[in-house]
């Protein structure tokens, strides 16, 4: 476990970079995250960080199948949002857990 | 991120040359799993692999429920290889495994290539395969890529950090 300031704020991350507190997160802090892997986010971004937020929060399983069905973008939408991890960057952005899933 | 001295995969090229919803599904699976870790991925569908990418039959694949010596009734109990040859008990049993994988939000067969593709991975048939079974490109997949020969998918599987699985 280490702490990390970032965007004017100390956070709690684990040794892969993910936040360990969802509560600890902002817009800001999303997009200091994002603009470290040279992303830089949009509302569309956002509007995926949130629905990975709501879904985490509810204790379900993400898969990118799920976020391909959530009306935001589809899964080709989602590769573009977070080239080269459509699930593991938007979910270290969100603030949430790595995810666990296979699919 | 953990340190490190090995060289992160770069590619996989993935070859399946069996129809039954283990064989299609690990293909499929390792496939997605490595576009969505930013790997690249091509995969190669031969001989009765080509069921998966085939217009009639990549949503009526099955488990086979004779001489499958993994399977077992729901609690473990032993399945015999009597009952799997009764009519109906390949289909049940197939159907079973297809709704144990629904809950885990694992797509169908078809749904499941356009993730693999809309993540960029690449999807081929093979030539002799489909010279065997009669099958023409009209009949694959619309999304199937090319028809390559063993030598053509072969010349795509270079570079550093690739690996070449079987399934």
């Amino acid at each position: 476990m280490a702490q990390k300031t970032i965007a004017g704020k100390t956070i709690e991350v684990n040794d892969e970079g993910y936040m360990v507190d969802p509560s600890q997160w902002n817009r800001e802090i999303a997009a200091e995250m994002a603009k470290e892997d040279g992303i830089e986010l949009t509302e569309k971004h956002y509007e995926v960080l949130e629905f990975l937020r709501e879904s985490s929060a509810k204790g379900e399983t993400l898969t990118i199948r799920k976020v391909g069905k959530s009306g935001i973008t589809d899964i080709k939408g989602l590769y573009q949002l977070f080239p080269g991890g459509p699930l593991k960057l938007s979910s270290k952005y969100a603030g949430i857990q790595k995810p666990a899933s296979c699919v | 991120m953990a340190k490190t001295t090995e060289k992160p995969l770069k590619k996989v090229c993935i070859i399946c040359a069996k129809s039954t919803i283990e064989d299609v599904y690990a293909t499929l699976i390792m496939a997605n799993g490595a576009v969505m870790e930013g790997i690249e991925a091509k995969v190669f569908f031969t001989f009765f692999g080509l069921d998966a990418i085939t217009k009639k039959y990549m949503n009526r694949i099955k488990t086979a429920t004779v001489g499958n010596p993994g399977l077992r009734a729901p609690g473990g109990l032993p399945f015999p290889t009597i009952l799997g040859m009764l009519p109906g008990v390949e289909a049940g049993v197939s159907a079973m495994m297809k709704s144990q994988m629904a809950k885990l939000d694992i797509p169908p067969v078809d749904e499941f290539l356009e993730m693999i593709t809309a993540g960029g991975g690449e999807i081929y048939a093979c030539k002799l395969g489909m010279e065997m079974f009669k099958l023409e490109k009209e009949d694959l997949w619309d999304e199937v890529k090319d028809v390559l020969t063993v030598g053509e998918f072969y010349a795509m599987c270079g570079g550093e950090n690739t690996q070449i699985i079987f399934t």
